[in-house]
């Protein structure tokens, strides 16, 4: 009797295992379309970018030549250039370098504004002390400009700024500017102006994630601060910033590897014939990338070093995220245990 | 007792002053961020004339004519605005409805299901999430001009089947909304795997499903990079390259129409998002703290 139970047991085992394998094989079918399209739509542009920077592959004269491999000259001519006077060669002082530059610089005017204004903001919106009224109308109006087609803005801000433009025109009659000084003609008022477009987008967006960030701390760690006679200026210190440390790491990178895309808003902004004004100023890669595909003579091979080294920037980025998060993480849910 | 009295006093004085003041710099900020709209709206309805003489804050009579003018002016430019709209509804209509049916439907593999690859694919899908579209664009031109797929929308339309930050939020929503018990009871009663999916997993993610929905239009409707690659036919314009041409030398000095172009291209948004309002920024609480 035994002996059958113990076969009975292990058929019954075998058919649940047979039948878990069974239902295994759906979770590959499942999950197929999304790799499939993946690596049709995705992985090989991706590649194939990787293969296009290596080779030479542009219009001349109206013509196709064929693609031949080239070695790293495309990422050469991206670094370097010939300086005329001496005949030597500079390095990384080149247009498409200074663009990655522009884009650097665009970034971090509008990022340290944004999330200080949204972590007072949040810090204000979850202080349980002075609380605020009509806290959802304020989240509502501050994202708005964040879900607005960014095309859009650039154009309405260009018409707003422009040189009959009503607040131009509101400012000169103030006094606070010149009656000459024009927003396009400066190259601080275009950078200034872009860098607060993309701050004005964004800080509602950051806000509402830092407010989510802080409701999701344990209450308990404020009530025992309170306890202990701590002021609301020592709880934000020595608890909320710290455990707010991994979501404010993972906002300044997510926003990094936006902004290094930034192309909307420059793009339309303030540009002439495709090229960021004054003085290619306003110039973001993604542009710089746009150019040499588009212009008079289409240049794929550079078009796409210049998209490898972009590539190359946010993957550095995204690493030394991973690798800063990844042993911090223990300490604070330790921290939250605590 | 008078003391501690008077210091409750001062006390919630000082709150309801900092509450004042919070709410002033609150109050302001709502302006900056609407004041913008505000303005380009009331220009809307004013002629080129009256526009230029400063900020008009209360609206004029011209808006049908501002339409009208706009409609004549951009004539020639292959789309006008009505066009524009209808496809860039042809392209975020679809992409959306695909984005948010297979990001479901991978989660769903990856939630239910144990093989031996699940969690590699969980990690590479999480690792692909960082790579935007902008560094491959060359590549993926060229690919599109090789199949013939160029000066089309479906490069606009089927890479939305794989959102790796949509497939994440799904698994995320699906690991709470979806128990097992749920899918083992259907499998007793009969219901194969597909039919499962699509009559008990699908109407539990509703919610979830709705908020990504909306993402994932109102970012193909935005889009203007990578149509702007992808497009050269200038009769298939989307709406952000229709607003591209809002700065053309053809149109750019009649403010009327400009601002007229702009209304008409960020109104549906406007309407989308008051509507939508409280799911778009409860979406966006819960996409932050993934971390």
């Amino acid at each position: 009797m035994k002996y059958v139970q113990k076969i009975l047991k292990g058929w019954g085992s075998e058919i649940m295992k047979r039948k878990t394998v069974e239902y295994g094989k759906y979770g590959y079918i499942f999950i197929a379309p999304f790799f499939l399209v993946f690596l049709i739509f995705q992985l090989y542009p991706l590649l194939y970018t990787f293969y296009l920077s290596f080779v030479e592959y542009r219009m001349t004269q109206g013509k196709w030549c064929e693609p031949k491999f080239c070695g790293f000259d495309n990422f050469l001519s991206m670094l370097t250039k010939k300086d005329f006077k001496t005949g030597g060669t500079v390095w990384f002082d080149t247009l498409p370098m200074n663009s990655i530059k522009n884009t650097i610089v665009m970034w971090i005017i509008n990022f340290i504004p944004q999330i200080l204004l949204a972590l007072l903001l949040a810090s204000w919106f979850t202080d349980t002390v002075v609380k605020l009224k009509g806290q959802g109308a304020f989240k509502v109006m501050m994202f708005l400009p964040n879900i607005i087609t960014a095309s859009s803005i650039a154009i309405l801000f260009y018409n707003l700024f422009g040189n009959s433009g009503p607040i131009t025109i509101l400012l000169r009659n103030i006094g606070i500017i010149d009656k000459n000084f024009s927003f396009l003609e400066s190259k601080a008022a275009t950078v200034g102006i872009i860098g607060f477009m993309q701050f004005w987008m964004w800080y509602g967006n950051t806000m509402i994630v830092l407010i989510a960030g802080i409701l999701g701390i344990n209450p308990s760690l404020y009530e025992a601060a309170m306890v202990d006679g701590a002021s609301s200026r020592q709880q934000f210190f020595s608890i909320t910033m710290p455990l707010l440390k991994p979501i404010l790491q993972f906002t300044l990178v997510t926003s990094a590897i936006g902004g290094l895309q930034m192309f909307d808003i420059p793009s339309l902004y303030n540009v002439a014939q495709g090229i960021g004004q004054p003085g290619r100023i306003s110039h973001t890669v993604t542009m710089t990338i746009k150019e040499y595909a588009f212009s008079q003579n289409p240049d794929y091979g550079k078009a796409a070093a210049i998209s490898i080294i972009l590539f190359i920037f946010t993957l550095a980025i995204s690493l030394l995220f991973f690798a800063l998060t990844r042993d911090k993480e223990p300490k604070q849910k330790h921290a939250v245990i605590r | 007792m008078a003391k501690t009295n008077s210091m409750d006093e001062s006390y919630s004085a000082k709150i309801k002053a900092t509450k004042i003041f919070r709410t002033v710099i609150c109050v302001i900020l709502c302006i900056i961020s609407v004041f913008p709209f505000y303005t380009m709206i009331v220009n809307a309805t004013h002629p080129s004339a009256v526009i230029e003489r400063g900020i008009q804050l209360i609206p004029g009579g011209q808006l049908f004519k501002n339409i009208s003018g706009l409609l004549e002016r951009t004539k020639d430019v292959g789309t006008n605005v009505w066009e524009a709209l209808l496809h860039s509804c042809m392209i975020a209509a679809p992409a959306t409805i695909l984005q948010v049916y297979f990001a479901t439907f991978t989660a769903y593999g990856l939630t239910v299901y144990q093989f031996k690859l699940r969690n590699l694919a969980w990690s590479f899908i999480m690792a692909i999430m960082m790579i935007p579209a902008q560094v491959s664009i060359i590549g993926f031109m060229n690919f599109m001009m090789k199949i013939n797929l160029y000066d089309t929308y479906w490069p606009l339309i089927i890479p939305a089947m794989a959102a790796p930050s949509t497939v994440y939020f799904m698994k995320q929503y699906m690991t709470g909304a979806l128990s097992v018990e749920i899918i083992e009871a259907a499998r007793i009663d009969g219901s194969g795997e597909f039919a499962t999916f699509n009559k008990i997993a699908l109407p539990l993610m509703k919610p979830a499903m709705a908020t990504q929905a909306i993402f994932a239009f109102i970012a193909s409707w935005n889009n203007l990079y990578t149509p702007s690659m992808m497009i050269t036919n200038n009769q298939k314009y989307t709406l952000p390259m229709f607003v591209q041409g809002l700065r053309s030398d053809v149109i750019r000095t009649d403010y009327g129409f400009v601002y007229v172009g702009l209304t008409l291209t960020i109104l549906p948004l406007l309407i989308v998002y008051f509507a939508f309002s409280k799911y778009i920024i409860a979406g966006v609480a819960l996409g932050g703290v993934k971390e």
